[in-house]
């Protein structure tokens, strides 16, 4: 109590979730579902790397970008913050931004069946760049009903990847989704291996 | 005496130059706190402002008050309605004057050992 600032404070360390799918799949949607204060916008500056452009010119290696991105938090007791962050969805190559995924423990790519090709560059992403993933079919009304087998075909996902259905408006939904999410990411970690080779 | 003015950060300066949009303003056109600071990076106050400090604008101060509970980067941005960038260096500038600490998010495949992934399952199901 009165150990005056010499000794820092214990913060709680943020865990970083990435939710991606293509526009108007229910990101946002599931980010407010689950958070526990109301989705905050922030603009954050972002560099280029050019993907795709054969840049021997070097006149303009990178560019920078502002986009606008949705997020969420949820407090696990006093030691963690899970932030969940919508990627810009009106922006259809998001994935340029290494910076947005820097860090990040996992990613929720919510697919709509009706334009699941919408959600191929984020699966692509995720798999280049080794970020472990669960694909969430969010159920609009209407949208054709598929067995989740077909969807995992059809995404060409490996056979390790989970597939599930969910209501990107219901919190308890999003929940299961994000619960998912961290028990893949830790059946994934490099340690994982390891120590179960020690047991 | 020695103001400690490095040559980007002389008020001369900036007020010459062209005229910047307001958050660069704020940052007298400084943005290299990049790498620094993640988006959630947390930050907490842990001494108090008067209002008064030399060298502390009023936004600093807002940060400074935000942060009387940890909050994130991103959040700071947010509630402030500036781009995180500005954040970032405002927020360099509180924690060299020793405003706030900040606790660095954990590192991407690194140190999320057991426990922390255990804490974080119980804690999601027990929302």
């Amino acid at each position: 109590m009165a150990s005056g600032h010499s000794d820092p404070p214990k913060l709680p360390k943020a865990i970083k979730l990435l939710i991606a799918g293509g526009f108007g799949v229910g990101k946002t949607t599931m980010v407010g579902a689950v958070s526990e204060i109301r989705p905050l916008r922030t603009e954050e500056t972002l560099t280029d790397r050019s993907v795709g452009v054969d840049d021997l010119s070097g006149v303009e290696a990178k560019s920078t970008t502002t986009v606008a991105m949705d997020f969420g938090r949820i407090t696990i007791g006093d030691e963690f913050m899970l932030y969940l962050f919508g990627t810009p969805g009106q922006e259809r190559f998001w994935f340029v931004w290494d910076e947005l995924a820097r860090g990040a423990l996992g990613a929720v790519v919510l697919a709509d069946t009706r334009r699941l090709a919408d959600c191929f560059p984020s699966v692509d992403y995720f798999e280049r760049r080794g970020t472990p993933f669960v694909v969430a079919v969010n159920c609009f009304d209407g949208s054709p009903q598929y067995d989740l087998d077909e969807v995992k075909l059809a995404l060409n996902l490996g056979p390790e990847v989970p597939v599930l259905l969910c209501d990107a408006r219901r919190r308890e939904s999003g929940k299961e989704v994000l619960i998912a999410l961290i028990e893949h990411a830790y059946s994934r970690r490099p340690a994982a291996a390891q120590e179960a080779s020690v047991r | 005496m020695n103001m400690e003015r490095s040559p980007g950060e002389s008020p001369e300066e900036w007020l010459l130059d062209e005229p910047t949009v307001r958050p660069y303003v704020m940052t007298r056109g400084r943005t290299d706190a990049r790498g620094k600071f993640d988006l959630v990076t947390i930050a907490v106050a842990i001494r108090s402002t008067t209002g008064a400090e030399v060298g502390l604008d009023p936004e600093h101060l807002t940060i400074a008050r935000l942060c009387r509970r940890p909050l994130s980067v991103a959040e700071i941005a947010a509630h402030m309605d500036l781009p995180a960038g500005t954040v970032r260096v405002l927020l360099g500038d509180l924690l060299e004057k020793g405003f706030v600490a900040v606790q660095q998010p954990q590192p991407e495949m690194d140190v999320l050992d057991e426990r922390t992934y255990r804490a974080v399952l119980d804690g999601l199901r027990a929302l």
